[in-house]
């Protein structure tokens, strides 16, 4: 039985494999313990001591779409390798090798749907693709994204990944900071809401771009988010930098970043800042969901029970007028175990 | 035309040639014979090796040259160009970066807004301008003043020599990424022109944070690089000593640049760089001024949008192979 939580029924068996490790047990590297990949495959790839593994476009928008429904935008062709680039292997070989690893032409993909009832257009952008690297293909994808999002009346999402710009593309790569920012503040014009959800890691041309102007910045746990790398800058500096530090926690701390979500809550919270955004009806209440490592028996254990319990109408929180007729969409009937954030 | 009293390890041959003609017009001055023919001699061949020399630098020799010690920089652009310099300094919220400086002076008697960065150049100006590396408050600085400039119907002008953003600690803590994206952001939507030229180094996010204009000129032995050659050197060979193959590899020239319509025109330098003869410059980059101001002067703030728009968006799309 799985330590699985508080996923929206019928979610939980829907994941393909594509984005995904292939190994059987992966090992959580927050608490080394060694985790059933099927069990990830549920929980989002969070362990149950709270890791946020890194994941792809597959998952993220069957997690995040209501329904995981949801059809994925066609992207543009671009001049392939216009630099005719070459370091110990050339540019072309490389992108050889990341498509065959991903299935993906480049690390940006694009999906519309509807989250919380509200049209959105996600981009999620694979750190497994090249690192991320932010390059013509990227950034094509992401004016793309935004233009349909334009035509729909969507709100544009983005789950950013990336160690930055692609040097492989040279200047070409750095123009897509102002291409991209043109596409964002169209959306500015047309009331259109911007959100971003910064995922591990997000540096570099990208932080310095789309990644930190959106209306919303929602950061997931313990994401490294950061213009320079800690590296770059102890050997400016030279000294070690903090624990935590260019983390999403520490990014809210400095005013950043508005809230730290986890992944598995990321779609409700989606949901209930879009629809009012975007003038709809209120959206059910989120249970936490608990992610310390000493109570990640228990949760397991509680987890058993709410699996059964699932179905169960459940009690709305006192302080909550409740007038919608929907029902509740909640999978858990007892509160988590609540983490002190 | 002047000469420099830095040499780059290129201009070696022309280094030890002026010490002879130094040497030689000592020995004249002393009484000596008349070495007048051999000087000019000398000195013609010297002028060859130059030109030699400077019509087929390499991309890593340009990037030595844009970071000439002697090369102009921001105030030097200043107080050529313009008139009536009026700094402006503050961010309104931290502090005063004086990697990025600005502030109000005259084109040609008009009043305009001025955003650039400054290296400094000797030792003490360099620490005080922390090497032309700008923290968030020299962006958040360029943010007010674009917005100023706005107010009062001023063009901005933009001139762009930096390594890059300092990857400090205090910077991370205080937003660098947020503040050169908002840079970006607002030059984009600027009501006013905005021309941003790229005079010396063009680092990444740190130069691009004001290039976002709707003219991007450069300098013909400027570069623009989305890492610094030494960067893309360690990351991509593991050696930072390999800069020079990085810089070749990733295309950062000027002519380069021009190709792929990442930048509209390369302002020609004069021979041996643009420290050798700085009027010569700041005559061409007036000129080129006047000529871009003048083309959008009419044009409504959704004209000046809209070109910019088109402009970034045609960047990769069009001229590439």
């Amino acid at each position: 039985m799985s330590w699985l939580t508080n996923l929206p029924p019928g979610l939980k068996n829907v994941f393909g494999k594509k984005d995904t490790p292939d190994n059987l047990w992966i090992k959580c590297p927050k608490s080394g313990d060694l985790v059933y990949k099927d069990d990830l495959e549920a929980s989002l790839f969070v362990t149950p001591a709270g890791a946020h593994l890194r994941v792809g476009p597959d998952l993220r928008f069957k997690s995040m779409f209501d329904g995981s429904e949801y059809s994925e935008l066609e992207l543009p062709e671009v001049v392939k390798d216009p630099l005719k680039f070459k370091d110990d292997q050339k540019y072309v070989d490389r992108l050889k090798k990341s498509r065959a690893k991903t299935g993906r032409e480049d690390c940006m993909a694009a999906a519309e749907g509807k989250i919380g009832g509200q049209n959105a257009v996600v981009l999620v952008q694979d750190f497994a693709f090249m690192g991320g690297s932010l390059g013509m293909a990227a950034g094509e994808a992401f004016i793309t994204a935004a233009e349909r999002a334009l035509e729909t009346k969507s709100a544009l999402i983005i789950c950013t990944a990336s160690g930055g710009a692609r040097m492989q593309e040279g200047a070409l790569s750095l123009m897509q900071m102002p291409r991209t920012t043109v596409a964002i503040t169209e959306l500015r014009d047309a009331g259109l809401p911007y959100i971003v959800v910064l995922t591990d890691p997000t540096t570099g041309g990208v932080a310095a771009s789309y990644a930190m102007i959106g209306d919303i910045h929602i950061g997931e746990p313990e994401a490294m988010v950061a213009f320079a790398g800690a590296r770059v800058i102890e050997q400016t500096i030279r000294e070690k930098l903090p624990e935590g530090f260019q983390r999403s926690e520490f990014l809210r701390e400095r005013g950043m970043v508005d809230m730290v979500v986890d992944r598995r809550e990321l779609p409700q919270k989606l949901g209930q800042i879009l629809s009012m955004l975007m003038g709809g009806e209120p959206q059910p209440e989120i249970e936490p969901v608990a992610v310390e490592a000493d109570t990640a028996s228990e949760i397991s254990e509680e987890a058993e029970v709410t699996e059964e319990t699932a179905a169960e109408e459940t009690e709305a929180p006192e302080a909550e007028v409740v007038e919608e007729e929907k029902p509740k969409r909640k999978s858990r009937s007892k509160a988590a175990p609540k983490s002190d954030s | 035309m002047s000469t420099p009293s830095t040499f780059l390890d290129f201009e070696k041959p022309l280094a030890e040639m002026q010490k002879k003609i130094a040497e030689l017009e000592a020995a004249a001055a002393e009484g000596g014979a008349s070495i007048e023919d051999e000087v000019q001699k000398l000195r013609e061949k010297s002028d060859k090796q130059l030109r030699d020399i400077y019509s087929s630098l390499g991309p890593w020799q340009k990037a030595q040259v844009s970071r000439h010690p002697e090369r102009p920089h921001f105030f030097d652009y200043v107080e050529n160009i313009f008139t009536e310099w009026v700094e402006l300094a503050g961010d309104r919220k931290f502090m005063n970066d004086e990697a990025l400086v600005g502030g109000l002076a005259r084109f040609n008697g008009k009043p305009v807004m001025v955003v650039g960065h400054v290296k400094g150049r000797t030792t003490e100006e360099r620490i005080k301008h922390n090497f032309g590396m700008a923290r968030p408050e020299g962006y958040r600085k360029t943010y007010r003043l674009y917005e100023m400039a706005e107010r009062f119907n001023l063009p901005v002008i933009a001139l762009i020599d930096t390594a890059g953003a300092y990857p400090g600690r205090g910077g991370e803590e205080r937003g660098q990424a947020e503040a050169i994206a908002k840079s970006i952001e607002k030059g984009l939507t600027l009501n006013t022109p905005l021309i941003s030229i790229i005079t010396g180094e063009g680092g990444s996010g740190g130069a691009v944070a004001l290039a976002s204009g709707n003219r991007v000129f450069m300098l013909e032995h400027s570069i623009y690089t989305v890492i610094s050659p030494e960067g893309a050197a360690s990351i991509l060979f593991r050696d930072a000593a390999r800069a020079k193959d990085a810089a070749e590899a990733m295309k950062i020239t000027a002519a380069d640049l021009e190709k792929m319509k990442i930048v509209d025109a390369v302002v020609e330098e004069p021979i041996g760089g643009a420290h050798r003869a700085p009027a010569d410059v700041f005559t061409r980059i007036a000129d080129l001024l006047d000529r871009s101001l003048e083309e959008l002067k009419d044009m409504s703030p959704e004209e000046l949008r809209k070109q910019r728009k088109e402009r970034f968006y045609a960047i990769g799309r069009e001229g590439l192979n």
